[in-house]
């Protein structure tokens, strides 16, 4: 599999080359040239909110920015890709896409333009889960804005998951909260399809609500679960439970040694 | 790199029929003492002031403990306090959610304060699982047993107690909440092992299962109305004339400016101590584990446990570069991937406990020399992943692994067909705030949950215990808080003067530190080569 970036682009069509080369930034403009290349040969030069700076290349956004001299305190969190705080949008000279990825899982590339979205004012319903039921009249009671879809399928562009967006929106529009819960479950909640969404829905905010009525309505509880519950409320362990905790390091390092280990089932 | 990785490849149909053979408890003890490095000669010193005076803990922490307040206590006004309520939360992870949500629904009025964002947590990266002895062949004795020989038989029994007890519970109440457990079409949950367990009782939501617990936990927090204040930590504990805790002084790290708020009871949620980079290791952890919450109730007086002893997670990123130290989760091992050196060779059972495999890989790697050594000169071991799809079928890592699958993809690595090459990276703070179960520290009013506090562990955490550490826990707290919070009047005066103390006691001691702490995020700045 490619990269996010590569797999998100379609192929180019004429029309493409006709609007990058209306779009080419005139000649001497600052994305056009890295004069220091020469003096550094590993740097790249990125533009950090419009403000140029050369950076070691095969860093990370985020890093590359903390090399330019920029401490975070908003858009960055977890660093790992599963918190979504760095959400960034960037551009490449020569190109007048905006593309989208988090800032601790791309790389930078040469000319960069990049802004990250730290917040954004999303709209989110209030409810208690218990008392709903997992069907489209919920989704629409609390976001009837879902319905304004123009069906531009900009979101699912810009989501850094690769998700498809646009389709489980499509299935919670259905109805079908199963479908939208497994499809969206990768979200991380980033904001990016909200902020360029024309209809201004909040998919992320309704994605999280569809596995929430999946979760709790629409999956069976575990009936294994509910019997243990019912056990330790009977107290059937605390006997034996009670014996353990006065058990010395010896005694129990015996038993320890005596567990039999649960095979994997075939 | 490939040519090493084709070793891989060529001796996997030999290795698929063969199991490394488990430590002997000798063994083990002889691997951790030479390899673990928690036993450093350099990793770790003394403590000269507080509590734990002459205890040995990492040299990084110890260096946060012995510096000065951010605040001057003898001069910062505290007698006017911006805001008043029942409970202070101090966390925006999984354990502070979980309080607030509990102290919430018991009636109190709950002020919840992040460093970050809500959800900016280690919470929302741990992947592999939560553990709940709930089928019929497990039970809470066996997930008690496993703890404790996990945690080298020094974990507090009352702790491992609540913990084992309230498993099933925590599960229940994600239930209840709607958080999408992996789930047999009848409801069953599926379960596997971990590292140290001796039943399948790990449960999990892909590969996202402490994101999908965080952000269910996030999304109930907003619905119940519960106040939240972003990127305003604590960095002060305030004390009463009785020395009880009677709230803190927050930060705006936007604004620069603080505000003191008083509370009947304050929970400290705070986490570990990740990006104090201990050893010099990269780390698992998120962006603010800075050690924040150890640091004032230290300065407090508050006891600390088991802080000599750090948990590293055996498989870490050693290669792409861009995303060295991450976590590649303990699931990759339990759905099957062996580990081998540089001649395809297993040299450890792949779920020893972490301290154990860590070692191992160590061993293999600086006393062995059958490592493989990047371009960037970083060394690692070989984890078999493709094994899962030969295993459980064309598409397992995909389905059950999205998020490493996807967070390799993103540097053109499938780990479908390709081993990953990984190294120990640190991971977790197996010690902490001492606490009862109830969550209540040495000190009245202050409670601790999570990983930022000790004992429940002993000395090494079992994978899929932290989810349910700082769910028991923070549960727990947030009970007990309530109802300290319903018993006790507004506190009186409110003072800095165990600040004050601290800082008298750090200059008869001849420490001199041009820092401050808690040191709220870490300096990455023109630091290219830190994750």
């Amino acid at each position: 599999m490619a990269g996010t970036e590569t797999a998100r682009e379609r192929p180019m069509t004429l029309i493409d080359a006709l609007e990058r080369k209306r779009q080419a930034p005139p000649a001497g403009a600052p994305q056009d040239v890295v004069t220091e290349a020469g003096v550094q040969p590993r740097s790249v030069a990125i533009n950090i909110m419009g403000k140029r700076y050369l950076v070691p290349e095969g860093l990370t956004i985020l890093k590359a920015m903390e090399y330019a001299g920029y401490s975070f305190v908003r858009g960055c969190g977890c660093r790992g890709g599963f918190c979504g705080a760095c959400a960034t949008v960037y551009r490449i000279p020569g190109d007048y896409r905006l593309k989208v990825g988090l800032a601790c899982q791309t790389v930078v590339e040469d000319g960069m333009y990049l802004a990250q979205i730290p917040f954004y004012p999303a709209n989110k319903a209030v409810y208690d889960i218990s008392q709903m039921k997992p069907t489209l009249g919920s989704l629409l009671t609390h976001y009837p804005e879902m319905a304004r879809c123009l069906g531009c399928n900009t979101c699912t562009k810009v989501c850094p998951q690769d998700l498809k967006v646009m389709e489980f929106m499509a299935a919670a529009m259905r109805g079908d909260i199963a479908r939208a819960a497994e499809m969206s479950f990768d979200c991380l909640m980033c904001g990016l399809c909200a902020s360029r969404c024309p209809a201004e829905t909040v998919q992320y905010n309704i994605a999280i609500l569809c596995r929430r009525l999946y979760g709790r309505h629409i999956a069976p509880a575990a009936k294994h679960l509910a019997d243990r519950l019912a056990e330790l409320e009977t107290g059937s362990f605390d006997e034996e439970l009670d014996k353990l905790t006065k058990l010395g390091r010896d005694e129990i390092k015996k038993l320890y040694d005596a567990r039999d280990i649960e095979k994997e089932a075939d | 790199m490939q040519e090493a990785a084709q070793v891989v490849e060529r001796t996997r149909a030999r290795r698929l029929k063969e199991v490394h053979p488990r430590l002997e408890p000798d063994e083990k003890q002889e691997l951790l003492r030479k390899f673990h490095p928690d036993y450093r000669p350099d990793a770790q010193r003394e403590i000269k002031v507080g509590p734990n005076a002459g205890h040995r803990m990492p040299v990084e922490l110890v260096d946060v403990l012995e510096s000065p307040a951010r605040i001057d206590p003898q001069t910062f006004d505290v007698s006017h306090a911006d805001r008043e309520v029942d409970v202070l939360v101090i966390g925006g992870g999984g354990g502070g959610s979980a309080a607030a949500l509990v102290a919430h629904a018991a009636g109190a009025k709950v002020l919840q304060v992040t460093k970050l964002r809500l959800g900016d947590a280690n919470t929302m990266m741990a992947q592999g699982g939560i553990q709940a002895a709930d089928k019929p062949k497990d039970s809470p004795m066996l997930h008690y047993l496993d703890v404790v020989g996990g945690g080298g038989y020094v974990n507090k029994p009352d702790l491992v107690r609540a913990l084992v007890s309230d498993a099933p519970r925590v599960i229940r109440w994600l239930e209840e909440l709607g958080a999408m457990f992996n789930k047999a079409p009848d409801g069953t949950m599926e379960t596997i092992h971990g590292g140290g367990t001796c039943r399948m009782r790990m449960h999990f939501a892909r590969d996202y299962t402490g994101a999908e617990i965080m952000r269910t936990l996030r999304d109930e927090v907003r619905n119940q109305g519960i106040e939240y204040i972003e990127f305003s930590p604590a960095v002060e504990l305030l004390l009463d004339e009785g020395g009880a805790c009677g709230g803190a002084v927050l930060y705006n790290m936007e604004t620069g400016q603080f505000m003191v708020v008083k509370a009947k009871a304050t929970i400290l949620a705070t986490g570990g101590f990740g990006r104090l980079h201990v050893s010099g290791f990269e780390t698992t952890n998120h962006y603010g584990a800075t050690a924040d919450g150890l640091v004032m109730a230290y300065r407090a007086g508050v006891n600390l446990v088991f802080l000599d002893a750090t948990q590293f997670h055996p498989t870490g990123v050693a290669f792409p570069e861009q995303i060295v130290g991450q976590l590649v989760t303990e699931k990759v091992r339990g759905l099957g991937a062996q580990l081998t050196n540089v001649k395809g060779d297993q040299f450890v059972y792949p779920l020893e406990t972490r301290d154990a495999v860590s070692s191992a890989i160590i061993r293999e790697c600086q006393e062995r020399g059958l490592g493989f050594t990047t371009i960037t000169g970083r060394q690692g071991v070989w984890l078999d992943s493709p094994m899962i799809d030969v295993i459980g079928g064309k598409g397992t890592v995909e389905k059950q692994l999205p998020a490493m699958f996807r967070q390799y993809a993103r540097f053109d690595i499938n780990m479908a067909e390709e081993p990953i090459l990984i190294f120990p990276t640190l991971h977790y703070q197996n010690g902490g705030i001492e606490i009862n179960d109830s969550g209540e520290t040495g000190i009245p009013g202050l409670f601790a949950a999570g990983e930022v506090s000790g004992g429940v562990h002993g000395r090494n955490r079992l994978m899929g215990n932290s989810l349910l550490d700082i769910l028991v826990f923070g549960r727990r707290a947030g009970a007990a808080a309530a109802e300290r919070a319903a018993k006790t009047p507004v506190p009186g005066a409110l003072s800095l003067k165990h600040a004050e103390r601290y800082n008298q006691e750090l200059g008869a001691a001849g420490l001199k530190s041009d820092r401050s702490s808690p040191i709220l995020l870490p300096d990455y700045t023109r630091k290219a080569g830190q994750e």
